[in-house]
């Protein structure tokens, strides 16, 4: 296997959305690398990856920029070719195999849709390099055009579109040929929030319609928590964790997922008397925590706490939860909720999200700025941090 | 008030400059192209439309010739210009900008000149024809000065910088990602450059063809150095009635027909090539 992931966290084998079957993936990539030459020097753009993408999955490539993930997609498209290592669709071996030979079909960052063309133009180009006929490609363009809501506007150029007009052009352009997966590189990140959040909705309406497997980069966590099926998080060339949203949101299982994927606490500490169940935790600040995963004595540990798992108390809480006691710095009210950051003896911060189920108009005093209070949290919220899998960079 | 007045001063050196060089010295020409009279005499307005006829009549078969040689030095100028300016733009990586330089470099030396060099490089003796002739490869009798070939291709040569720039203009702004869009979509090689980058790139074909076939068509310079006598061009007609016969009402009526015949030519050809619509891809 060799599957950096594996060692961190045991994603099940099937997503939500993709069939129980021993089906073969609609994409794997085995042992693919790909460094690029910029000089003397040779860059790693893609470590070492093992993937496979299960038919009808939505599928993300999560990671900041030059994390690989665009370099991996275009490797599936075929613009890249990997430099070790193995690409499949559908079981067949396409590594050496040209884009314009490859059932896959692109939506580009950019839209890259053809300037000099009409959008039926534009949606029609796969199909009459393809020979269908003219029939056939005008129905198909009508039924494409539909499904994005652009029905009436096939005379239109690119030109005269919106951003997110053009977007859907690109996307029906794309669809039209029907391909064995879908590949988007970050296609909404050129619209604005209103629009983007509108088409998160669409494109997922639109994947399940269609049920074809759908491949898609993006920086935007919040995207790719909302719209996938499953996501890698890649850091560095390496995935760093592979899972549901929900997994990699509430178990993640590196320093680097745990501070890219939404906000979380990182505590330091020393392992304690391990029971069978779980152990304490020593922080640096002489305080302790429990946590619900197994630790051996003496042994060094990260974890991380999601602020919204913390409940913020005057009163001591009981003793089978993790507590710590701090000093507010700052509360943020936000309506529904109040954001708390709470500073322990030793200056660590820990953030923390309340729901704001009382009326807080009135009072609220005691967990003002300034005043002393418990933080407390169950023990399987606690979560143990591993380092980045081998070659990764590290995160300070 | 000001503001308001300010673009139309801003335009105001560009149109006295426009109104005194041009509008001027053509209201000027259009009355002297119908005048009757010699240099000695005097020329007095007649409304004079037998200078026109004349015009036509004698020279129709310079300006044809020189209309086929235009034409036949743009067409060579693409063959040659559109894959020197696609290579820069696609291939050159970050040495653009040498190799445009490379391009331009000859043409820091002034036109004539550069003329003559062909001329010495192309005679019937010189180092081309003469090495060649001395190793048996052409007959002793081949000439290449004084025919319509040398004429063409030293107006090909002189004009092809005004083809590559704008072509090269055109592909380097063009989003290159829609070459692997058109790939992706199963076009190959050469469907994806007939198909997407030809027809974006066409833009600066026509302007390159523009700046290319109007000064070619009315050129002088290469007839006179590298033609003969059956190579006349119009532009050799109009500088001899002028300069040496001192006809200055055949010779602006005969600048007349040419820029007419040119108009036309430019109209129909952004007909055929269908160039609004493509401006207006452009423009967006």
């Amino acid at each position: 296997m060799g599957d950096p992931v594996t060692a961190t966290t045991e994603a099940p084998a099937t997503p939500t959305a993709g069939p129980k079957t021993e089906a073969v993936p609609a994409i794997s990539l085995s042992g693919v690398t790909k460094t690029f030459h910029s000089g003397r020097e040779t860059i790693t753009a893609v470590g070492h990856l093992d993937l496979d993408i299960e038919a009808g999955e939505f599928f993300s490539l999560l990671g900041p920029s030059g994390c690989g993930k665009t370099t991996t997609m275009r490797m599936i498209a075929g613009f890249e070719e990997p430099t070790t290592g193995v690409v499949r669709l559908d079981g067949d071996d396409v590594t050496d195999v040209a884009p314009n030979h490859r059932d896959v079909n692109m939506v580009f960052q950019s839209y890259a849709l053809f300037p000099h063309l009409s959008v039926a133009e534009n949606v029609a180009f796969g199909l009459k390099r393809k020979k269908v006929k003219a029939a056939e490609i005008k129905r198909r363009i009508d039924e494409m055009l539909e499904l994005v809501e652009l029905g009436g506007h096939g005379k239109r150029k690119p030109s005269q579109l919106s951003g997110g007009q053009r977007q859907r052009v690109a996307l029906a352009r794309a669809l039209v040929n029907q391909p064995r997966a879908l590949l988007l590189d970050e296609p909404l990140a050129a619209l604005d929030l209103k629009l983007r959040q509108a088409m998160q909705i669409e494109l997922k309406r639109i994947q399940r319609d269609i049920g074809i497997t759908f491949v898609y980069v993006t920086h935007d966590q919040g995207e790719a928590l909302t719209m996938s099926d499953r996501i890698a998080v890649m850091n560095g060339g390496y995935v760093e964790q592979l899972g549901t949203p929900a997994e990699i949101y509430e178990h993640p299982a590196t320093r680097f997922v745990a501070g890219f994927i939404g906000t979380s606490n990182l505590l330091t500490g020393t392992a304690a008397n391990p029971t069978s169940d779980g152990a304490e935790v020593r922080l640096d600040c002489g305080q302790h925590v429990l946590i619900g995963q197994r630790l051996t004595e003496g042994e060094r540990a990260d974890l991380t706490v999601r602020p919204e798992k913390i409940t913020i108390s005057t009163d001591a809480p009981d003793a089978g939860l993790s507590r710590v006691r701090g000093t507010v710095t700052d509360t943020v009210y936000l309506g529904s909720s109040t954001h708390y950051t709470v500073r322990l003896d030793d200056g660590t911060e820990i953030v923390v999200y309340q729901q704001n189920a009382r009326d807080l108009s009135a009072t609220d005093v005691t967990t003002g700025r300034g005043s002393e209070v418990w933080l407390s949290w169950r023990p399987s919220h606690s979560y143990l941090l591993s380092d980045s899998p081998q070659g990764g960079p590290h995160r300070a | 008030m000001r503001r308001k007045l300010t673009p139309y001063l801003l335009a105001l050196p560009g149109w006295a400059w426009l109104a005194l060089f041009f509008i001027v010295p053509i209201a000027g020409m259009v009355s002297l192209s119908l005048t009757s009279g010699n240099i000695i005499t005097g020329f007095h307005q007649t409304f004079n439309i037998g200078n026109y006829t004349e015009a036509l009549n004698l020279y129709s078969e310079q300006l044809f010739r020189s209309l086929f040689y235009g034409l036949s030095a743009t067409l060579i100028a693409i063959a040659i210009g559109y894959p020197a300016a696609y290579w820069i733009a696609f291939k050159a990586g970050k040495h653009k900008s040498t190799y445009l330089l490379l391009l331009l470099l000859p043409f820091f030396v002034s036109f004539v000149l550069r003329t003559i060099s062909w001329k010495f490089t192309l005679s019937d003796q010189g180092i081309v024809l003469g090495t060649l002739k001395n190793i048996g490869l052409l007959p002793t009798d081949f000439a290449v000065l004084n025919t319509a070939p040398a004429v063409v291709l030293g107006l090909a040569y002189n004009f092809l910088p005004f083809m590559v720039l704008p072509i090269y203009a055109v592909l380097e702004r063009m989003d290159h990602r829609v070459v692997e869009a058109a790939h992706d979509l199963y076009a190959s090689r050469l469907q994806a450059f007939l198909r997407v980058v030809l027809p974006i790139s066409l833009p600066g074909v026509f302007a390159g063809g523009l700046m290319t076939f109007i000064p070619t068509t009315a050129d002088y310079v290469n007839a006179t150095v590298l033609g003969g006598p059956e190579t006349t061009m119009i532009g050799s007609i109009i500088q001899t009635q002028y300069l040496v016969n001192n006809d200055y009402p055949i010779a602006a009526a005969i600048t007349f027909v040419l820029m007419a015949v040119l108009l036309i030519g430019i109209f129909s050809y952004a007909r055929a090539l269908g160039t609004e619509r493509v401006m207006e891809v452009q423009a967006k």
